[in-house]
């Protein structure tokens, strides 16, 4: 079997090209490295299951060729096409989503993540779970009935 | 043909039609849980019958549409399902979960009301899930497997982001992207097997790549690895987890955490002991195994909310499994598969559980939570026993699966093994300091104590429904008592729980002649090929 170079390059750029767009925080990037690694994996099967050929049918011959194509590739690249492309348009639709709630385009931070994130030794005591911190910075914007539950004297 | 053949495909072409029919049925809420309900209990049935007919018979295959191997020496050309004593168990025990959890979803939406939603997409979207999870444990080619991810993460993607709050969407996101790679990986590690042999019938592989040299086999193990790692939430591969799983609604988290995770590891025990069977990755798997219990549990003392909190031990709890599988024994394997089957049970339990916290207390984070156990020593029941199950206290199955490692890994005598053996004793005891320190802080304080024990959401949530407000806790209204139709799937799957435990003898005893029946794959070749090898 021969191996063409030509395909394989392709495939190594598109895939470079992917990764690079997906590791970005931008959502429509994202979808569009997904979409390049996406086909560029589709090539590499292309590319693995042999030399171009016949029609997989009897009695069908394209030009001079002599051998059968492998029809498996395809079918199996023909799935992979139909499954990216309704991941592609439920990620467009969440995109759309997630602009129309935030205005913007780009992935934010998990916010417990970034809490946890923030322990550190000395502020560890106040986010501990067991002692009622009383903070003396509350804002005095909240009714006033909660003013006299723990945790809220300090708007007094 | 045999009753097999005629029930192999069920626990695909039930759900899948069922999801068809309630989507039809989409203006009449009461016909569509009826559809639901008796498509997941005829999905039970079969895999129960299923499940003996393969401890009676051995393994089973379907060549779907008669496409089997011929005797031109072609291999089979069509989808083959496979049945062996390790998938029927997957499909019984997924089955039970599954039925439980929907039972308790529609509990839950006839108490607190999702009748504002335009049309119904949870149930449907539900069964497509099931039909997913019953594809990638009944598939016999790669590429069926790839095709029952891809259809379990579609319906997940939207189970997840259901409501699309500014929350959902965000962890909706980052777990589309995350599950997208991996199965562009597992895309890659078939292009790179098909490349190699010329074949993704994992039957006809699993003769083939023992011609390959040893080198090339390891490569594309490790990018099967990589994709099942991350499906699996392997430690260096798991923190997309705890961002998303939380955010779903409690039923959804519940049914994702017991069973997509345990789908993943399925796939790394047929990889492992079907198609690779070398062993020569086990001392990466055994390390990774270590570094996933301990990374796992260690985040989850850091948590206060309890869902994330869960999400932690369950990465932890994964550990254990890849640690069976990685010993390649008999007694390492069956001790895994015993753990899958506990875990799935216990972790859906757990988050069941939440459900009902976070529906009568509004809230789930720690700091709100206290003063349960006096509030109702029921709820404080049902959490307590699945608790001390995960945490491995004696007479749960915690216990005997976590033991049946152990003994696994003492069995071994290597000093990673005996490394493990120690990692899995401190995981085990730091998950038991976990789950107490909930049980301390939610159910036995008083709820002045907590920092903001004052606060809590307003109402119950509903599926769709994420816009909760905070109120003063007195001023909540009166949620009333825990509904039936939610407690009652808890405490049946708390009673499974129990169940494995008591029936633990003949259990173990299975999941001992299905470990023998993976790791000797004469059965299953001869299953799938025949006499045409």
């Amino acid at each position: 079997m021969t191996v063409y170079l030509v395909p394989l390059i392709i495939i190594g750029g598109l895939t470079s090209c992917g990764v690079y767009l997906l590791l970005s925080r931008n959502l429509t990037r994202m979808l569009l490295g997904l979409l390049l690694v996406g086909n560029a994996v589709n090539l590499l099967i292309l590319t693995v299951g042999g030399e171009a050929g016949n029609p997989p049918i009897r009695g069908r011959t394209s030009g001079t060729e002599t051998t059968t194509a492998d029809p498996l590739a395809q079918g199996m690249i023909l799935t992979a096409i139909v499954i990216a492309m309704g991941i592609a348009a439920f990620v467009l639709a969440l995109t759309y989503r997630s602009f129309r709630l935030t205005t913007e385009e780009d992935v934010g931070n998990d916010p417990e993540d970034t809490r946890v994130s923030k322990l550190s030794d000395s502020d560890a005591a106040a986010l501990d779970e067991d002692v009622p911190q009383p903070v003396p910075a509350r804002d005095t914007d909240e009714p006033d009935e909660l003013d006299a539950l723990p945790g809220h004297d300090g708007s007094r | 043909m045999s009753l097999s053949g005629v029930l192999m495909p069920l626990p695909v072409l039930i759900p899948l039609v069922a999801a068809a029919l309630t989507l039809i049925a989409g203006r009449r809420p009461r016909l569509q849980r009826l559809i639901t309900l008796a498509a997941l209990t005829g999905v039970l049935v079969v895999c129960a019958v299923l499940l003996h007919l393969t401890d009676r018979d051995g393994t089973q295959a379907l060549h779907v549409g008669g496409w089997g191997p011929t005797d031109a020496g072609l291999g089979p050309l069509g989808i083959t399902l496979v049945a062996d004593r390790l998938s029927a168990l997957m499909l019984v025990v997924s089955a039970i979960v599954l039925l439980a959890v929907v039972f308790y979803a529609i509990g839950q939406g006839i108490r607190d009301g999702d009748e504002n939603q335009p049309v119904s997409i949870f149930l449907p979207t539900y069964l497509v899930l099931s039909a997913g999870v019953c594809t990638a444990f009944l598939a016999g080619d790669l590429f069926n497997l790839y095709v029952g991810f891809e259809v379990l993460l579609s319906a997940s993607f939207v189970l997840l982001t259901i409501g699309a709050s500014k929350e959902r969407v965000r962890a909706g996101i980052s777990y589309v992207m995350v599950s997208m790679v991996s199965s562009l990986i597992f895309l890659i590690g078939l292009a790179l097997i098909y490349a190699t042999t010329g074949t993704l019938n994992m039957a006809e592989l699993s003769l083939r790549l023992q011609d390959v040299t040893a080198g090339t086999r390891s490569a594309i193990f490790a990018v099967l690895l990589v994709a099942f790692g991350i499906k699996a939430a392997v430690f260096p591969l798991s923190a997309w987890l705890p961002d998303s799983y939380p955010t779903a609604p409690a039923p959804v988290t519940a049914v994702f955490a017991g069973l997509l995770t345990k789908v993943g590891v399925y796939a790394i025990i047929r990889a492992h002991s079907l198609l690779f069977p070398s062993g020569r990755l086990d001392n990466v798997l055994l390390i990774v195994a270590l570094l996933t219990m301990l990374v796992g549990i260690l985040g989850a003392i850091a948590q206060s909310d309890i869902k994330r909190l869960l999400s932690f031990t369950l990465i932890s709890h994964i550990g254990y499994m890849v640690f069976g599988i990685a010993l390649s024994s008999r007694l390492g394997m069956s001790g895994a598969i015993y753990y899958v089957a506990h875990h799935i049970v216990v972790q859906t339990t757990l988050f069941l559980v939440v459900g009902l916290i976070e529906r009568q207390a509004g809230a789930s984070t720690l700091r709100r939570l206290g003063g349960l156990a006096a509030a109702s020593p029921l709820l404080a029941f049902v959490f307590i026993v699945p608790a001390l199950n995960l945490g491995g206290i004696p007479p749960f199955s915690g216990f005997i699966g976590k033991v049946a490692l152990l003994e696994a890994g003492t069995a071994n005598g290597s000093v990673l093994a005996w490394l493990l053996v120690a990692g899995s004793v401190v995981t085990s005891l730091l998950t038991l300091y976990v789950v107490a320190r909930v049980w301390t802080k939610a159910f036995w304080r008083s709820r002045v104590d907590a920092p903001e024990g004052a606060l809590a959401d307003s109402a119950p949530s509903v599926l769709l429904d994420d816009y909760s407000d905070d109120v003063a806790f007195d001023d909540r209204g009166d949620v009333g008592r825990m509904p039936v139709g939610m407690l009652v799937p808890t405490m049946a799957l708390i009673a499974v729980g129990l169940v494995l435990t008591v029936a633990a003898g003949p259990i173990i005893g299975y999941t001992d002649r299905a470990a023998s029946e993976v790791l000797d794959r004469g059965q299953y070749i001869t299953a799938v090929l025949g006499g045409h090898r």
